[in-house]
Parts: C-alpha cells; sequence; structure tokens
C-alpha cells in the first residue's frame, strides 16, 4: 500500500531536510512543472480528482481554474495553504506540518506556479509552536537552495513564500475569515460572492487551500494522474489522511485509501473498542459533523458516501463516542467551543450557540425544563446552512441535531427532576455561572 | 429597469439594486438592521431574510438575505412564505435573549428601530429563562449617552464613524456574544460626525445627551421642517420643542444638501435658543439710569416711532445670519440706498466676488450630492472639516469614487460595502488640499501643501497655467511648486467631475480668483467642472444676493460706519448682528457713540445689543419662519417649530411694526406677503415664494400637524394656567399647524415635520419618504437654486497674480484658524459645544518658534493693529514660515484676518 503523503516521514518524527526530502525524490515536481505550462498542470490536478481536504471537499482543479490568469489581472496573486487547523478531533495537518514541510513548500510552489502567483503564505494555526519552528527552517532551506525566491531554478518564475503565525481563533481557518486575519483586520468571514480568487487578500485574486491538499499536488506531478487516481478506492483520488480518537484501543492518523470503510478504520487501524467500552457513534469528519452510528460503519470515508450517509466526510477526523459517555455532555462541549468560537457578526451564530450551550448545560445539570428539546431542535433548524453568515454555525449544529436524533432519550432524562446520564442528578445552578469568557470591559 | 416577482406579483425595478432596497422602496416593509441607505449592505444581522425561489416551478424555494442578493431581473422572491418568517421573528428572539425588556422606561422606547421591528416580525413571549450578558458603559463626551446593553451588534456605528466618517477611536472589541462597541478607553468621541450614531444606532445605545438632559418623547416633541444655522451649507433639520424649550436637532434629509446626515455642531448647537442670554421682551433704555429696562409692546413702538419719523435718516444694518425676509424688511424700512449687509469690507468684498465668479462664470457650483460624486478636488485655502464640515464627509465619500472602478469592473455590486472595501483597499481618488496650515482631510489627500493665502494663489494659478496656457503664468515661481502645480492640472483635467473648493477662510481675494481661474480653465474641455464656496454663514449668500451681489463695495459696514461719522445718520436698526464680531472694537464703539439712536433687532444679548438704546427680541430660527441660501445659492424655507413665550416675534414683524409706527406701512400680515413683494422689488428673489406652498395650502381641507398623533397632553399641557384647554396658536405663515390635528398622510417634502409612517417610529421611517436610496424625498427636494452659471460667453481669466509671500522680519502674518466648535457664534452658547471649544491660542510656525524662543504652551503677546493679546503659544510644525494661526474663538473676535502681528514672549 502506498503512502505518499507520510510514506517518506522518519519514524524519530524528526523532519526531513532538504537535503534527504530530495533524496527520497523530492522537489522533482518543482523541477518538472518547471518545465509544463501553467494549464497542463491546472488540467492534470482537475483530472486528478483531487477534493480539498480541509472538509468542504470541493474538487481543488474546479477551484484553481476560477483563478483568473493572463496579464491584465489585478497583481500580486495569492496562494495561502491553511494550516490553521482547529476543528476539535483533528490533528491531520499538524502530522505533515511537523514531519517533512518540504512536502508542503513543494506543493505549495508547484501550484503557485500553475496559478501564476507571486506570494504565497503559510497560515498557521497558533498553538502549532513546533510545526512554526520546522516550517521556517524549512523556508530558509528552500530559498538557499533556490527553490524559492526570484528565478526559481533560474526559470523565469519568482515566487516569495512566508510563514504567517495566526493570533490564534477557530474562525480563522474559514477561507475568507483567514484572509481578514492575514490583513490584520478582525477575523470575520467575508460574503461570497465576491470569491477569494476574484477579490481576495487586499483585494486582490487568490487561491485558499488546505495543508492536505496543497500535499498531495507533488505526488500527481511527480507520478501522474492515473497513478495517483489509482490509489483510491473511489472515484475521488489520492488518498486521505484518517484519524480516530476516543475511547478506542491506538487512537491516531493513518494515511489509508480514500475510501477505507469506517469499521476498517474503527477494528483495524484504530484496533476496535477499548475493553469495556461499546460503540455508541462517531462522529466521521470532525467536531462539526452529523453523528452516525452502528449501522454506518460499513459506509466507505469518502465524500459522497458519507454525506449519503446523512453526514460528511469532512477532515476525516472521526471521534467515536461510547456507552459511557453522555451524548449531552459531549454535545454541550462542543456547542461550548463553537458558540465561544463564534466570531460575532451574524445573529443567530452570536446569540443561537450560547442559548444552545445554555439549555444543554442545564439539561446536563438535570434542570432541563420541558420544551428545551423542542427549542434545540428549532435552534438547529435555524441554523442552517444559508441562515448564517458563514458554515461555522452550520457545522456546530450537526453533531447536536444527530444526537437529539439518535440519542434523544439521554436529553430527555436531563429534564426537570429526572437524571442525567451519568445517573447522577445536579443541584447546583452552574448553568447561572456560565460564561465563555470575561468580558475584557468588564 | 427589471421585473422581480414578489409572492407571485411581477413589480418593475431599478437596475442595480439589492433586493431589500428594492422591496422598501416599492413599499414593502422588510425588517432590517445592519443595512443603511447610505453605508448599504454587510449581512451581518440576517434580519432581512426572503425565501428566494429559482423559478416559478421551485416550490421549495431557500433563505436569502435580501440585503445581500440582487434584484436580477425575473428573481422570485417571498417576504410572506412562513418558514422566513419564523426566521426572522427568531432573529428577534435571539437578539432579544441579551437586550433589556424595559422599552417603556427606555429613552429610546417611541422611537426604536429595534422596538419596531420586533413588532413587524411579530416575536412576542420570551422563552430563555437564562441571564443576559451585560456590559460596562462609557463616558464618551457632551455629545452621545452610551448604553451597551441594548446593543444587538449590527456594527451600524464602527461602519459610519470608521468607514463612512473616517473616524478613528470607536471599535468593535471582543467576540462571540460578548462584542463590544466603544472607544478603547472612556473618553470624548473626536469624529465631527458622531452625533449621527444617535440616528444610525437602530436603538438605544447611543442616544443624544444634550436631549437627555430635558428628555422628551418623539411623540410628545413638537416639530417643523428647519433649515441649519451654523455654517453656510444649509444642512436640513428637524428640531424639537416641548414646554417651550427646544429638546433636540434631527436629520431631516433632503438628497441634494445633507443627505441622511449632519455634523455635531448642527445637531448640538441648538442650545442656544434656550439660553440664559435670550432677550424675551422689548427693552428701552432709561435715561436717567442708563440701564435697559423692559417695555410693552405699545411704549416701544411708540417710541421708535419718535425715532423713526418720516425724513429721519435712518440705515438698516443687516446680517449674514437673518433671513431673506428679516434683511428685506429692513431694506424696506430704511429704502434700498440705506441698506448695509452689516459684515467687514473684507468680508463684503470675497462674498460678492464669489457671487459674481458663481454668476458670470461658465463652472455650476454643486450641491453636496454632487459633491459626494466628483471624482477628483482641489481644495484652495480651506479647512473644511471645521468651516463647512458635511462638506469635508462628503469629500470623504468623493475620495471613493474613482477606486469605485475597480469594483465595477470585478462586477460586485456597489451596495456590497464589505466587498466593495475590500477592493479598493487604501485606494484613494485624487484629492489635493492646499491651506494656511495642515487640516483634517491631509489624511485622505493624495498631496498637500501649506503656504500663505498669497502663495496658496499662486499655486492656484500655476495650475490653471498648467491646464491653459493662456492663464496668467505665475512670475518667479518656486521650482517645487511647478510638478505639484502640474501634478493637480493632470489629475482633474483627465476626471470627469472634477471640483474646485475655495472660500472666505483665508481672506484673500486673488485664491477666490485663483479657483475661479482654474475650473474655468477646465470648464473649456469639461463642461462637469465645478466650484464651490465656502460661505462662512447660513445666509452669506442671500445677503450678498440682496445687496447687489456686485463688486463696488459701496455697502459695506464700514460705510455705514463713516456715514454716522459723518453725522448723516439720525438711527441706526441693527438686525440680528452683533457688531463686535464684525469690525474693529474701536470702530464699533466709535459708532455707538456718534449714533444718536440704535435700535437692535436680535435674539441674543450680545455686545451690540447691550449697548442700543432699543432692543426688540426677534425669534431664533425656531421661533419663526424665513428662508436662508446657502452657499450653493439654494434657497431653503424654514419653519416655526414653537411659539415662544414673552415678546418675541419675527425680526420681520417687528420691522413690520417699526413701519407702521414709523407712518410708512406696509401691508404684510403673513411671510407670503413679504415674499411677493421681495420677489416684486428683486427679481433674484422671484421663485424664493416657490419653496413651499403658500400659507393657504391645504390637503382634504386640513393643514399639516406640527405635533404627532400620539402628542400627549394636550389639554393638560396649560393647566397649571387655565384648566380650559387653549386655543391653539394660529399660523397665518405657513400650512402647518401647531396642532395635532391635520392632515396624517405624506405631506408634501417641504411640510415633512418628522419621519413617521405606521410601524415605521424611528428615523428610518425616511425610506417611505423618497422613492430610491440617495435620492429625491416625494415631489422633489425642497429647495430653489438661485444662482447659475453663465454658459455662454468668452471667459476672461482674472490676471492678477500676487507677489510670493515674503516673511516679514519682526512681524507675522496672522491667519484664522476656524474650529468646528468655537467659531460659530450661536452655536457656542450651547453648553455641549461650549464644552467642546478650545481655550484661545497662538499656532506658530516650529521655525518662528525656534527664532523667537517659544516653546509649546508658552504665554505669548501678540500685538494686532494696535490691541495686546496674551496667549498661550502651540507650535504647529504644518505653518509656513512667517504665518501664524489665530483661531476665531470668544474673545479673539472682530479682529480682521490675515493681519500682520507682532508676537514676543510674554515680559
Amino acid at each position: 500500500m502506498e503512502r505518499p503523503l507520510t510514506g517518506n516521514m522518519k519514524p524519530d518524527r524528526q523532519p526531513l531536510t532538504l537535503k534527504e526530502y530530495e533524496e527520497v525524490g523530492g522537489y522533482q515536481a518543482v523541477h518538472k512543472a518547471l518545465r509544463m505550462a501553467p494549464p497542463d498542470i491546472v488540467d492534470a490536478v482537475k483530472n486528478s480528482n483531487l477534493r480539498g481536504r480541509g472538509g468542504a471537499g470541493f474538487p481543488t482543479g474546479i477551484k484553481w481554474s476560477f483563478m483568473p490568469m493572463g496579464s491584465d489581472v489585478p497583481r500580486p496573486k495569492y496562494l495561502i495553504c491553511n494550516a490553521d487547523e482547529m476543528e476539535p478531533g483533528t490533528f491531520k495537518d499538524r502530522l505533515l506540518l511537523e514531519g517533512n514541510p518540504h512536502q508542503l513548500l513543494e506543493g505549495m510552489i508547484v501550484s503557485a506556479y500553475a496559478l501564476n502567483v507571486d506570494i504565497a503564505y503559510i497560515f498557521l494555526r497558533w498553538e502549532y509552536r513546533l510545526a512554526a519552528e520546522r516550517i521556517e527552517r524549512a523556508i530558509a532551506e528552500a530559498y538557499e537552495n533556490y527553490y524559492l525566491g526570484k528565478n526559481i531554478l533560474r526559470s523565469d518564475y519568482s515566487l516569495e513564500l512566508r510563514l504567517h503565525v495566526s493570533a490564534g481563533r477557530y474562525i480563522c481557518g474559514e477561507e475568507t475569515a483567514l484572509l481578514n486575519a492575514l490583513e490584520g483586520k478582525r477575523a470575520i468571514p467575508r460574503a461570497k460572492p465576491p470569491h477569494p480568487q476574484v477579490s481576495g487578500l487586499w483585494g486582490k485574486p487568490t487561491i485558499v487551500n488546505n495543508t492536505e491538499t496543497l500535499c498531495n499536488i507533488p505526488h500527481i506531478i511527480t507520478k501522474g494522474v492515473e497513478w495517483y487516481k489509482g490509489l483510491s478506492h473511489t472515484k475521488d483520488g489520492g488518498t486521505k489522511i484518517y484519524g480516530m480518537s476516543g475511547k478506542v484501543k491506538r487512537p491516531g492518523a493513518w494515511e489509508l485509501p480514500m475510501g477505507t470503510s469506517m469499521k476498517e478504520l474503527l477494528e483495524v487501524h484504530a484496533g476496535g473498542m477499548k475493553e469495556g467500552y461499546q460503540f455508541r457513534g462517531i462522529l466521521p469528519g470532525g467536531a462539526s459533523t452529523d453523528f452516525l452510528v452502528e449501522e454506518h460503519l460499513d459506509v466507505p470515508m469518502d465524500y459522497d458516501s458519507v454525506q449519503k450517509a446523512g453526514s460528511r466526510m469532512g477532515t476525516g477526523q472521526m471521534i467515536v463516542l461510547d456507552h459511557k459517555t453522555c451524548p449531552v455532555g459531549m454535545a454541550l462541549n462542543l456547542e461550548r467551543f463553537f458558540a465561544r468560537e463564534s466570531c460575532g457578526l451574524c445573529t443567530p451564530c452570536r446569540e443561537g450557540l450560547p442559548w444552545i450551550a445554555m439549555i444543554l448545560q442545564a439539561i446536563e445539570e438535570g434542570e432541563g425544563q420541558p420544551g428545551d428539546v423542542e427549542i434545540l431542535e428549532q435552534q438547529c433548524r435555524l441554523l442552517g446552512p444559508g441562515n448564517t453568515f458563514c458554515a461555522l454555525a452550520p457545522g456546530a449544529v450537526e453533531p447536536l441535531q444527530s444526537a437529539l436524533k439518535y440519542f434523544r432519550e439521554d436529553f430527555e432524562r436531563g429534564i426537570s427532576g429526572r437524571r442525567n446520564a451519568r445517573g447522577k442528578r445536579a443541584h447546583d445552578n452552574s448553568w447561572r455561572r456560565f460564561t465563555l469568557t470575561t468580558n475584557p470591559t468588564k | 429597469m427589471a421585473t422581480i416577482y414578489i409572492d407571485n406579483k411581477p413589480y418593475e425595478v431599478k437596475d442595480g439594486q439589492n433586493l431589500l432596497q428594492a422591496c422598501l422602496f416599492l413599499g414593502f416593509n422588510i425588517p432590517y438592521f445592519c443595512w443603511h441607505p447610505a453605508m448599504h449592505s454587510v449581512g451581518a444581522c440576517r434580519q432581512c431574510a426572503v425565501k428566494q425561489f429559482r423559478d416559478e416551478k421551485d416550490t421549495r424555494g431557500k433563505i436569502v438575505m435580501s440585503c445581500m442578493t440582487p434584484a436580477a431581473d425575473g428573481a422570485r422572491i417571498s417576504i410572506d412564505d412562513p418558514e422566513v418568517k419564523e426566521f426572522r421573528a427568531s432573529v428577534i428572539e435571539w437578539l432579544m435573549l441579551n437586550h433589556p425588556h424595559d422599552c417603556p422606561v427606555c429613552d429610546e422606547g417611541g422611537e426604536c428601530h429595534l422596538q419596531d421591528m420586533t413588532v413587524m416580525t411579530g416575536h412576542s413571549y420570551r422563552r430563555t429563562r437564562f441571564r443576559k450578558r451585560t456590559h460596562r458603559n462609557q463616558c464618551l463626551g457632551p455629545f452621545l449617552n452610551h448604553e451597551m446593553n441594548r446593543c444587538i451588534q449590527c456594527y451600524r456605528c464602527v461602519r459610519f464613524y470608521c468607514d463612512y466618517a473616517g473616524g478613528r477611536d470607536l471599535n468593535v472589541f471582543g467576540s462571540h456574544h460578548h462584542v463590544y462597541f466603544g472607544r478603547y478607553e472612556d473618553g470624548i468621541l473626536e469624529n465631527e460626525f458622531s452625533g449621527n450614531l444617535v440616528e444610525v444606532c437602530p436603538t438605544g445605545v447611543f442616544t443624544d445627551k444634550t436631549l437627555k438632559k430635558h428628555y422628551t418623547r418623539k411623540w410628545d416633541l413638537q416639530t417643523a421642517p428647519s433649515v441649519c444655522v451654523h455654517c453656510g451649507l444649509g444642512c436640513n433639520t428637524i428640531p424639537g420643542e416641548r414646554y417651550g424649550k427646544l429638546r433636540r436637532i434631527l436629520n431631516r434629509y433632503n438628497g441634494e444638501v445633507n443627505g441622511y446626515f449632519l455634523c455635531d455642531r448642527g445637531r448640538f448647537g441648538y442650545e442656544f435658543v434656550n439660553s440664559k442670554e435670550r432677550i424675551r421682551e422689548p427693552l428701552i433704555r432709561n435715561k436717567d439710569n442708563g440701564a435697559l429696562e423692559p417695555a410693552s409692546e405699545e411704549r416701544v413702538l411708540g417710541h421708535l416711532s419718535n425715532i423713526l419719523y418720516f425724513g429721519a435718516k435712518v440705515i438698516g444694518i443687516g446680517s449674514p445670519r437673518a433671513s431673506l425676509e428679516a434683511n428685506f424688511a429692513l431694506r424696506t424700512l430704511v429704502g434700498p440706498e440705506r441698506f448695509f449687509p452689516g459684515i467687514s469690507e473684507k468680508e463684503h468684498q470675497l462674498t460678492s466676488a464669489a457671487i459674481e465668479i458663481l454668476r458670470k462664470g461658465p463652472a455650476r457650483t454643486p450641491s453636496l450630492r454632487d459633491v459626494a460624486l466628483s471624482d477628483a478636488v482641489f481644495i484652495l485655502g480651506e479647512d473644511v472639516i471645521n468651516t463647512a464640515p458635511l462638506l469635508g464627509l462628503a469629500l470623504r465619500q468623493s475620495v471613493r469614487q474613482k477606486p469605485m472602478e475597480m469594483v465595477k469592473r470585478l462586477n460586485i455590486p456597489l451596495w456590497d460595502d464589505a466587498a466593495a472595501r475590500e477592493v479598493i483597499q487604501h485606494e484613494k481618488g485624487p484629492l489635493f488640499i492646499a491651506a494656511t496650515h495642515g487640516t483634517k482631510l491631509d489624511e485622505i489627500a493624495a498631496r498637500t501643501y501649506n503656504g500663505s493665502p498669497d502663495d496658496l494663489a499662486r499655486l492656484g494659478f500655476a495650475v490653471a497655467h498648467a491646464l491653459d496656457p493662456s492663464a496668467p503664468a505665475v512670475p518667479d515661481i518656486g521650482e517645487d511648486l511647478i510638478p505639484l502645480a502640474q501634478s493637480i492640472a493632470d489629475s482633474l483635467k483627465s476626471a470627469g467631475s472634477p471640483l474646485i473648493i475655495s472660500g472666505m477662510s483665508t481672506g484673500s481675494e486673488a485664491v477666490l480668483h485663483a479657483a475661479a481661474t482654474i475650473v474655468w480653465a477646465l470648464c473649456r474641455d469639461n463642461g462637469n467642472a465645478a466650484l464651490s464656496f465656502v460661505m462662512n454663514e447660513c445666509n452669506s449668500i442671500g445677503l450678498g444676493l440682496m445687496s447687489g451681489g456686485s463688486m463696488n463695495g459701496a455697502f459695506d459696514l464700514n460705510k455705514a460706519f463713516d456715514l454716522v461719522e459723518e453725522g448723516k445718520v439720525d438711527a441706526a436698526i441693527v438686525l440680528e448682528n452683533d457688531l463686535y464680531r464684525r469690525e474693529d472694537r474701536e470702530k464699533a464703539e466709535r459708532f455707538f457713540e456718534r449714533c444718536k439712536h440704535v435700535i437692535v433687532i436680535d435674539h441674543l444679548f450680545n455686545n451690540t445689543a447691550a449697548k442700543a438704546e432699543v432692543v426688540l427680541p426677534a425669534g431664533t430660527f425656531a421661533e419663526s419662519d424665513g428662508t436662508l441660501v446657502n452657499n450653493e445659492g439654494r434657497a431653503q424655507r424654514f419653519y416655526q417649530a414653537f411659539v415662544p413665550e414673552g415678546g418675541i416675534q419675527e425680526s420681520w414683524r417687528w420691522l413690520r411694526d417699526a413701519m407702521t409706527a414709523s407712518r410708512r406701512p406696509v401691508q404684510w400680515q403673513s411671510l407670503d406677503h413679504v415674499l411677493s413683494a421681495m420677489a416684486n422689488e428683486m427679481p433674484v428673489f422671484r421663485t424664493v415664494a416657490e419653496i413651499a406652498p403658500p400659507a393657504g395650502f391645504r390637503i382634504a381641507g386640513q393643514k399639516i400637524p406640527r405635533q404627532p398623533h400620539r402628542y400627549s397632553g394636550r389639554t393638560s399641557i396649560h393647566a397649571n394656567i387655565s384648566v380650559h384647554e387653549q386655543k391653539p396658536p394660529d399660523d397665518s405663515d405657513s400650512a402647518l399647524s401647531f396642532s395635532m390635528e391635520g392632515y396624517e398622510g405624506m405631506p408634501p417634502a417641504p411640510f415633512i415635520t418628522r419621519f413617521w409612517s405606521p410601524g415605521w417610529n424611528s428615523v428610518q421611517a425616511v425610506n417611505k419618504f423618497h422613492c430610491e436610496v440617495g435620492g429625491p424625498l416625494h415631489g422633489a427636494d425642497p429647495g430653489k437654486r438661485l444662482m447659475e452659471p453663465t454658459v455662454s460667453g468668452e471667459i476672461s481669466y482674472f490676471q492678477k497674480v500676487p507677489q510670493a509671500f515674503e516673511p516679514r522680519k519682526d512681524e507675522l502674518l496672522m491667519v484664522p484658524l476656524h474650529h468646528i466648535f468655537g467659531s460659530e457664534e450661536l452655536s457656542v452658547l450651547s453648553p455641549a459645544i461650549a464644552e467642546r471649544t478650545p481655550k484661545p491660542y497662538l499656532a506658530i510656525s516650529r521655525e518662528d518658534a525656534g527664532r523667537l524662543q517659544v516653546d509649546q504652551e508658552s504665554e505669548l503677546e501678540i500685538v494686532i493693529s494696535g490691541r495686546t493679546y496674551r496667549l498661550r503659544g502651540i507650535i504647529n510644525p504644518s505653518l509656513p514660515r512667517g504665518v501664524a494661526g489665530l483661531p476665531v474663538l470668544a474673545g479673539l473676535e472682530g479682529i480682521t484676518l490675515p493681519a500682520w502681528g507682532r508676537v514676543g514672549r510674554k515680559a
């Protein structure tokens, strides 16, 4: 089984130096790409069926084809690597950033060349300090070896690439909020249209791609489209880094063919449930996806199949719910996170999510009231796609709406006078103390 | 035009709009918060949701935000779809999770957009039991009250304050449901347009602090259409009164003039009307003890008949802050040859020059709407933020015109505000500022230049010469000025609607001539080239037109003084004018010594009134009707908001009574009679009567009420005097009534007493009064232009280019520095404005400070035309060497600037 993304990583988790990377075939894609016409690279990516690994699964080649090309387009054009990996339960990009930063740089250089980009940024999550160090070192090495800067490898093509470490909020991972953050503005999303390809960073044409997406690019170029498509079990090309956390025997992340089933992931790669724990449900693609349950375990993990099953593949990083963990508490934990990470721009997200979190907390404390579950259901519907400014709130209510569907009795148990899932009854009014953070002006 | 389908009915709408504005202006009610007609869409509040359908067959549809969706041809939407109605009600429910439930005792209640929208969506029952989030409020200075708990995070305040008005000290802090709008710490909001937050905020976060000090509900205010008197722009306002006290000023939309906004001087300067310094009774000087004593109207008129006997040599001194009607009445009383406009020789000269340039030249003078649409601007010698603030606000929009072309090229709708600003970034269209000192608008200017008035004129002529070599060349022009002049000329030439702004500030006729020469040179190729002059006062142009607008200079205040000096005057009538502000103190003193009888008609007790023999109490703008002509030459009518107590009446009525008493009777029963007499006498004012329908105008047999239909206490408001309800006062001057009874529908635009529409109690009701965003009011925007350029004929440029400025060895050239708060005569009497007024100072350049060994804040002794002033020195690095800035503030009035003065450290 080929593992192009992670196969070359060292067992001791030290990053590959530029030299080591070149020895295992690294940067060949840059040499090859510079001899290709940029539209041919875009076509190759289009044909490879590579879909964006950030969560939405939008075909990368199609996204690229919206980039205005030619001599009369506004300059500079930008390419941005979205490395603001902050989805709860997700750590696949970290693996790539820490283990082999040169692979990302190579992917970015090839992509930037294909898109005729002048300046590229890596927008990195604030907490990824080790990755930041390693990327910095890799960028310096790449500049020294003429993979970056003026006239890359004596070609006509020049590219500046910089690392930007985010000030740190979940919303910065939303591509337009990322652009605002990178500009030094409040990290609030922008309305689309106009799409970043038309008016992105500083109002100039911009492509934002996820780390894992960009890491795929060199392999498509060096080894070809057919080889790449062959890696996958399904029509989406390539491999995928899947991850799993929860009460499983071996939580972790593994590069596997696209379309590996959840069952295989759980039983083979994660080693099955821990002793004494039973499988109850799973968030297949990170915290902002719908729960799936036992009956769905045979679903292949690719974008369309998971969608058909009623959830989203998202980042492919799964969180397993066991029978001893209260789904109300899990939902509360997630909704509190999303409520805190709301940027505060649009009303439904800013006000709706804290309300949801407060109700969940009351239910968790056994202080829920009749009608609470119905309010939660209504809120999940009202915070759906299109009603809010960006995808944060619709994603945030996905685990809740499906939890209400599959584990409704756990919620109803928390309505006044009844006991919660852990069997204890809370007497305190801790929901009254519910605050997300302290108001700086208070 | 595009056809859109709303709940399956087709409607024609203008192209390029979004669904929200299209629906609103079709008359539909869609609730909204973050959208604002001047600031457009950002899609933040999600309140204006509608359902959009792909085509006729689509029955499911999807929820879209109408403010962010183009009203494209064929668009099908539903406003009444149950799902979207539920969503809109939920948006209110979310906002109400944290909004205080105290409408009955909230000072925004009754004119709260949030309240209106809540009712509109139908949300009424609270389902949450959790604690509300709270905020700490800030002290933001004398104008605005801050109550953050009411905030619904629509982001309009920061969008207005920072994006639209260029403010920097208000912003949004925090995130998620702890978003905070305020300053980084307590302190005065610095921006000159901060008061608009009162109207921009959809609820009561920012409220009028001056109103709060004498609070009255909107529905209890008696209001009338009015015009601001605090600068020459003539912004339209709505003053509101209760219990004989003026309570506040709100904006009155006029698409051509102020649009949706006012400046803080205009909004908060009104309190002079309530001042203790008001003259409320006629006064006659007691010959024995020399004191001014109250007298009955009969006695005063009897006294006047003695002074103004037939054959007495009477002169009249008019005023640029009095209405056309008042000035005309005075002119009628004394005769045209004895009527003096009451401004200094220099001001008269400049006003006459300005009027002549605008009427005889080919360049049009633009409305403020046109200013905002200019794509290249050159300001020559004005500090507009301080002398004509709203012009500055319009210029802040004008610099976006050119960059907006990028937005158009990318097919981004112009109403998509966030996207448009993203594309524009910090790009600005060409704005060039040449002034004696650095001005606030410099921050948005492409290039700036500071020089003495003569040097400004020389730069202006150099620009004109670069545009047209047949314009006079500037002798001995410095090498540095040539490229600057060329780049200004290039930008103006390549612009579609170039604009030159100049005005009275520099006190230099050469500057006006230079400005005229530039625009005339532009006019050869571009008929859109415009010229705007900033005038000193609210009726400067009106008075200038009345005194002939000619350059002969025969009629300035000095001439009046000369006549008095020569003993050719028996009596002088001074109309709403403080002569001590106009001319040197000595001259004014001499005038009062030499003139036998001085009659003063004014509303405030000032130095001039203190010297008069007879003082007649005049109504302010809020207590009288009249017409003012703004800097554009637009005549605008203001109407009485309330009937004052005491002996106060309109100046023109006092003058009419004086004429009757002195056996020169006129048959003036109402304002209409004055207007028709004025039209007969002076053709230039022919159209002034047409600004608004006459007093006899009725709709369905009814007058238009000044009081809202919800006005409370009508029967008891005078119960302390009599329990019988009094008959409302008559208004023979207008079609407005001092009553809550009358026509309830939409009045003609000149008679809009308030913006209200069923379901729309807040100022947002303005959208029901005009037909498109930023467009004219129904009917037409009120006001009539009295000046149009002469299009045909040869242009002959001004030829006289002044010599380059030579700094003097032992003197500095004092130029005036205007302050938005402090430089205007009336507004400084408002406590809130007084609090913002700086203390007198002298600004000197860094070089001169070094030469004179003066530090920041050191005490200086200044000698100007023989008088000595002690002032603190302020170093202003923008001032050129040899030039000092003297602020136009109380204590420094009556100095004709520019003037040479000696400056030294205090001994």
